[in-house]
């Protein structure tokens, strides 16, 4: 029993060693097998690769121009306009306090008549205003976060926070441009999952329509097979590691363009952010981005092939 | 794929089996016959008798449109498309067109069923040289099938049917395009395969051939058995 036992299981292992060579042996035949027409095959290769490689560098952009809005220091900022005819004393009082808040960074306080004068300068109305019996204005400060990165919603909690003083009329929270960049930044987001959806489909079909292609080049082949008795999987097979092979190799050039555009982009945009008084780089794509692309091109090529593989293979039958 | 009992002393049988194919004529009508295992036979007929078709029949390739066919103790009709690769390596079929890869060797298109059945290296290397040895062909396998006379080709695809030692081997015309010393060369090759227990069925319109043989003969008009000469 026992040895009927271990022969059946070296029997097993002796089966799997099999099954694995054969995959092997297909794994490498299937390569060999685009080599032998490599300019009609690197052509769909490139189609494949450009194909990715736009939706991956979209990705990248929105990504660094993400990290970009992250570290908009000074960009957030927040307005308070205290409460008319507040002594002195009052504001002194204010002021101490909000110095001690641990979120308030920078503090610039304006008094009303610090305040006209500004607005004389800038409006261009100084003459309407100098017909003005009192000082309309209130005194206002102007606050930044300690912390430049701070999220938007934990800032405008600070806001939140400052009007509840009694002294305080009004505050703004300054984060308009900040939001408007970040939803830019959302909706550049969703654009690229878009494309990468519609541009997936593109590669899905270039693939499936390669295979087609071959599938019809060796129908005469696929008819004797199964005239020998060759099972649906056998020949399913190579045409799946070929749809493989194209979609990996497509990533792999799909990363070696995006590596080149890159390299290209490089010097302006330091150029432009050294403009702008940031050493802002373009950041490459980490390895979760550059496994995600391989993966998602061998699936690709894998389904494109047993979609075309799917619809073909049946109706080739030998007579 | 289960063996079925009560027609283990049958290889092929025939059951009142028709053909017919929509808008032509050919096909079979009400055939019915059957042939022992070990047991050799030539099917004979003018061309369009339905040797083919009686063939394909046999071989899968096609499926009958009444009656009831039983090769090697399976009922065909029962053979769904999945069941059907296993089924067809137990039939072992020659065609007068070779059928061979252009692009493979003579040792890969004789080693395709055992590739395709999944067998070891060794053993494959192993039977095709004793197929190719058996038909004479073994300092060729390195060759490409174009390279070859017709005679050479035709025996490449014999090895082919034979080198997983199936049951049954059918062969359509396998003479059809060769002179009669090649063509009795070929019959010599198939009585030694009789010899050893294959069962087979030859489609030919050589009468000249069948004459000289002592063989069974099965014959064909107009898609009615109307013959079944024994020797």
């Amino acid at each position: 029993m026992n040895r009927r036992r271990r022969a059946a299981r070296l029997q097993d292992r002796f089966q799997l060693r099999a099954w694995l060579m054969r995959h092997l042996q297909v794994f490498f035949s299937s390569l060999g097998r685009l080599w032998q027409r490599p300019l009609g095959n690197f052509m769909s290769v490139l189609v494949i690769a450009i194909a990715m490689a736009l939706p991956a560098g979209l990705h990248l952009v929105v990504d660094n121009l993400e990290r970009l809005s992250d570290h908009w220091e000074g960009a957030a900022g927040a307005t308070l306009f205290l409460q008319q005819g507040l002594d002195d004393a009052k504001v002194e009082t204010l002021l101490q306090r909000l110095r001690r808040e641990p979120q308030v960074g920078e503090l610039k306080h304006l008094t009303p008549g610090q305040a006209l004068a500004e607005f004389r300068r800038h409006s261009g109305m100084a003459d309407a205003i100098s017909l003005l019996e009192e000082n309309p204005l209130p005194h206002v400060v102007l606050i930044r976060p300690a912390d430049p990165g701070i999220p938007a919603e934990r800032f405008r909690a600070l806001v939140e926070r400052l009007r509840d003083h009694p002294e305080v009329e009004r505050a703004i929270a300054d984060l308009q441009w900040v939001e408007r960049f970040q939803g830019m930044v959302h909706l550049l987001q969703r654009g690229t999952t878009i494309l990468a959806a519609l541009l997936s489909l593109a590669v899905l079909l270039v693939i499936g329509n390669t295979i087609r292609l071959e599938i019809q080049n060796r129908r005469q082949e696929i008819e004797i097979v199964k005239l020998v008795g060759g099972s649906h999987a056998f020949i399913r097979r190579p045409f799946l590691y070929e749809g493989f092979w194209y979609g990996l190799l497509g990533a792999a050039l799909a990363l070696l363009l995006l590596s080149l555009s890159l390299f290209l982009l490089h010097g302006p945009v330091s150029r432009l952010a050294r403009l702008y008084g940031s050493d802002f780089t373009l950041e490459s794509p980490g390895p979760a981005v550059v496994l995600a692309i391989f993966l998602t091109g061998s699936l690709l090529g894998i389904l494109g092939a047993w979609i075309a593989v799917h619809q073909q293979l049946q109706e080739i039958e030998p007579t | 794929m289960r063996e079925q009992t009560g027609t283990a002393h049958e290889m092929i049988r025939f059951e009142n089996v028709s053909k017919s194919y929509p808008g032509s004529q050919g096909g079979l009508h009400e055939v019915s016959f059957h042939l022992e295992p070990g047991e050799m036979a030539f099917l004979t007929g003018h061309s369009g008798a339905g040797k083919s078709t009686l063939l394909k029949l046999v071989g899968l390739l096609e499926r009958p449109n009444r009656g009831q066919i039983r090769v090697n103790g399976h009922n065909l009709g029962r053979i769904g498309r999945r069941q059907l690769p296993l089924f067809r390596r137990q039939v072992g079929m020659i065609f007068q067109d070779h059928r061979l890869l252009a692009d493979r060797t003579v040792f890969d298109n004789v080693a395709l069923p055992l590739v395709v059945a999944g067998q070891s290296r060794a053993e494959i290397r192993r039977r095709v040289q004793a197929a190719l040895d058996k038909v004479g062909l073994l300092k060729k396998a390195k060759a490409l099938p174009v390279t070859l006379s017709g005679g050479e080709q035709q025996r490449v695809g014999i090895a082919r049917a034979v080198v997983s030692r199936p049951p049954v081997v059918l062969a359509d015309e396998p003479t059809g395009n060769l002179d009669p010393e090649l063509s009795l060369e070929i019959m010599e090759l198939f009585r030694q395969f009789n010899q050893v227990g294959v069962t087979l069925l030859i489609a030919t319109h050589d009468l000249g051939l069948v004459e000289r043989l002592p063989t069974r003969t099965l014959t064909l008009r107009e898609g009615r058995l109307v013959g079944d000469r024994r020797p």
